[in-house]
């Protein structure tokens, strides 16, 4: 049986405020196979985002492990885990978070700095992955000259461009219009589909978490 | 590498009036730093130029009281002195009291021998030697005073009271930019005939001797061995290296100097401050964007490159303004002050080296703080930052 891309075995995560230690994930466990859309929801301050983040690797778990393609993510080092990240998770964001003063062909290119790629290679890289999400017409404009559907646009781009193992989305349709969230969301299940790319979305919105293949819901810190 | 140039860069001028407003601060402090340094290296020139193989000998209780010209010749006796000049401080006012320059009864013989960064022509210098009342002046003061060879310079005497009559046989080029370019020299034979008919009782008299020695290190020595054969007399002596003599004139103004001194140092401590602050708004404005670069795997390394990197531009371009405007600002300083204040009076290499140093480590030192700040900070809470 092929082992799945994503295992989490029983992991726990407080904040320490002060004194008092706040649990907000209690002995998660859970398994993704390769080419998943797993949508987590839950109300806020169910841990769903935390969640998200340990896999991401830009958090750790206060106890337990998290396996991505067989790696254990939660015994890297911050060095190790940058690069880890670089090579393996895509990240979108509810408020995009593009940097301002690049454009989007630019914006795209970012996460490829970081590769051996040659400039030109770079270049072509991110002009695929904008036309993929179908911005080819608005390389050179920044994001300040975008809509918001089309910045959240640049921003897949930008996750998908390094081809990641997985792709994290953290209400992707948060800050969007009705019309732009399904474009968005459509885009995101064409790259599950096609690209068969394996994608955990943490959402508030039903509509969204119906273009998933699996949801999942969180409630005080544990898997219903 | 030339894409995080390109952010860098970008960065910098995302708030334009801010770094231009960064630029200017730094570039006025250089400006400040180069400023300050250039009139403490004016204090020093006297003590910069002075030469290794020179000795001076003065009286004993202080340098105002003259000692006979009698000393000269046993002086030259004395092993390992290859050859011995005077001077006369002579002061007096030329045009009016404000325009000061220094004013020298030299043995027209010996002194230029013992001073070789005097650069005068040969036939300039003969026709000197020839004339009583022929004076030898430096470029800067033919130029200040637009005088030419043949010109008559009138001094009203102070010291030695009187109108006195000089005629410029030369204008000597200093060797290099240590030597003073505003000294006017003239034969001590001259001053020391009217001295005698005068005011005999001060004839014979001169103001300090210059020795030069055969080698430098025999420097205590030699010293010594003058200041014994007048231990005991009338007229003791002091001799010393010319550094220390001219550092004894330093002492006086010791204190303005070393004000000086430590000032120049704390406007490189301002100049990190204004650079600090800046680098530390940016980065904090920015805690979001960099969270999200470290969330893409930008290493600390990398996010330090970006922070010092829009740190070091405005340092170097603040650098590069101070240092232009320095130039015209030590000329306008000069020119504000009485004439001949500072005869040497020029922006030392080492000064502008210094500065270019200074600029580059305030540049990254301004960037540590916020670095720290960043690296330290989890992806975590850089994503839940609202700048």
């Amino acid at each position: 049986m092929e082992r799945p891309l994503i295992e989490v075995e029983n992991v726990s995560k407080s904040y320490r405020r002060d004194a008092l230690e706040i649990p907000v994930l209690k002995n998660i466990t859970l398994s993704v196979p390769e080419g998943e859309f797993l949508a987590f929801m839950g109300p806020s301050g169910s841990g769903k985002t935390t969640l998200l983040n340990l896999i991401a690797g830009i958090d750790k778990p206060t106890e337990g492990r998290i396996f991505v393609g067989g790696t254990d993510v939660t015994e890297l080092s911050e060095t190790e885990l940058a690069l880890w990240r670089s090579r393996n998770v895509g990240f979108i964001f509810q408020f995009y978070n593009l940097i301002p003063v690049l454009t989007a062909l630019e914006n795209v290119e970012l996460p490829l700095i970081l590769t051996p790629l040659s400039k030109k290679e770079r270049r072509a890289h991110a002009k695929t992955a904008l036309s993929v999400v179908g911005l080819d017409e608005r390389l050179h404009h920044y994001p300040r000259q975008l809509s918001g559907g089309q910045e959240q646009r640049v921003a897949i781009a930008r996750a998908i461009v390094t081809d990641p193992a997985i792709l994290v989305a953290d209400e992707p349709t948060g800050d969007l219009d009705k019309v732009s969230a399904e474009e968005v969301l459509a885009l995101m299940e064409r790259l599950n589909r096609e690209l068969n790319k394996t994608i955990l979305m943490v959402t508030h919105d039903p509509r969204a978490a119906e273009r998933a293949s699996l949801v999942r819901h969180l409630e005080k810190g544990e898997l219903a | 590498m030339l894409e995080l140039l390109k952010l860098l860069m970008r960065n910098t001028l995302r708030h334009k009036l801010r770094s231009v407003l960064t630029v200017f601060g730094v570039g006025v402090a250089v400006m400040a730093f180069a400023l300050l340094r250039t009139v403490v290296t004016a204090w020093y020139a006297g003590v910069e130029a002075s030469a290794a193989n020179r000795l001076i000998t003065r009286h004993a209780v202080s340098f105002v009281f003259p000692l006979p010209l009698a000393y000269r010749d046993r002086i030259a006796q004395v092993p390992g002195v290859s050859k011995v000049t005077y001077a006369l401080w002579f002061s007096g006012v030329y045009i009016d009291k404000n325009q000061f320059f220094a004013r020298l009864a030299v043995d027209s013989e010996t002194f230029f021998d013992v001073y070789p960064e005097f650069l005068i022509d040969k036939e300039q210098f003969e026709t000197f030697k020839r004339e009583r009342n022929a004076a030898i002046i430096g470029v800067e003061i033919a130029k200040r005073y637009n005088l030419k060879i043949g010109d008559i310079m009138l001094l009203e005497g102070d010291v030695y009271p009187g109108q006195w009559q000089f005629v410029v046989r030369g204008i000597y080029q200093p060797r290099d930019q240590t030597t003073d370019p505003a000294t006017m020299m003239f034969h001590y034979k001259y001053v020391d005939e009217r001295v005698r008919q005068e005011a005999p009782d001060r004839a014979g008299q001169i103001g300090w001797y210059i020795v030069r020695i055969t080698n430098p290190d025999d420097a205590a020595a030699v010293s010594e061995a003058i200041d014994k054969l007048f231990e005991n007399s009338r007229a003791e002596t002091k001799t010393e290296t010319e550094r220390a003599f001219q550092q004894n004139f330093l002492s006086a103004a010791s204190a303005v100097i070393t004000a000086m001194n430590i000032m120049s140092f704390v406007i490189i401590g301002i100049i990190l401050l204004v650079l600090g602050n800046t680098m530390i708004m940016s980065a904090r404005e920015r805690t979001h964007e960099y969270a999200v670069l470290k969330a893409l795997g930008f290493s600390g390394a990398k996010l330090f490159s970006l922070i010092a990197g829009e740190s070091l531009i405005l340092s170097v371009f603040g650098s590069a303004v101070g240092l232009l405007v320095t130039f015209p600002a030590v000329e306008g300083f000069q020119k504000a002050l009485p004439k001949g204040w500072f005869p040497v009076f020029y922006i030392k290499p080492q000064t502008i080296l210094f500065a270019v140093i200074s600029g580059l480590l305030v540049g990254l030192a301004a960037s540590l703080i916020p670095v720290r700040r960043v690296v330290a900070t989890r992806i975590v809470e850089g994503l839940r930052h609202v700048g």
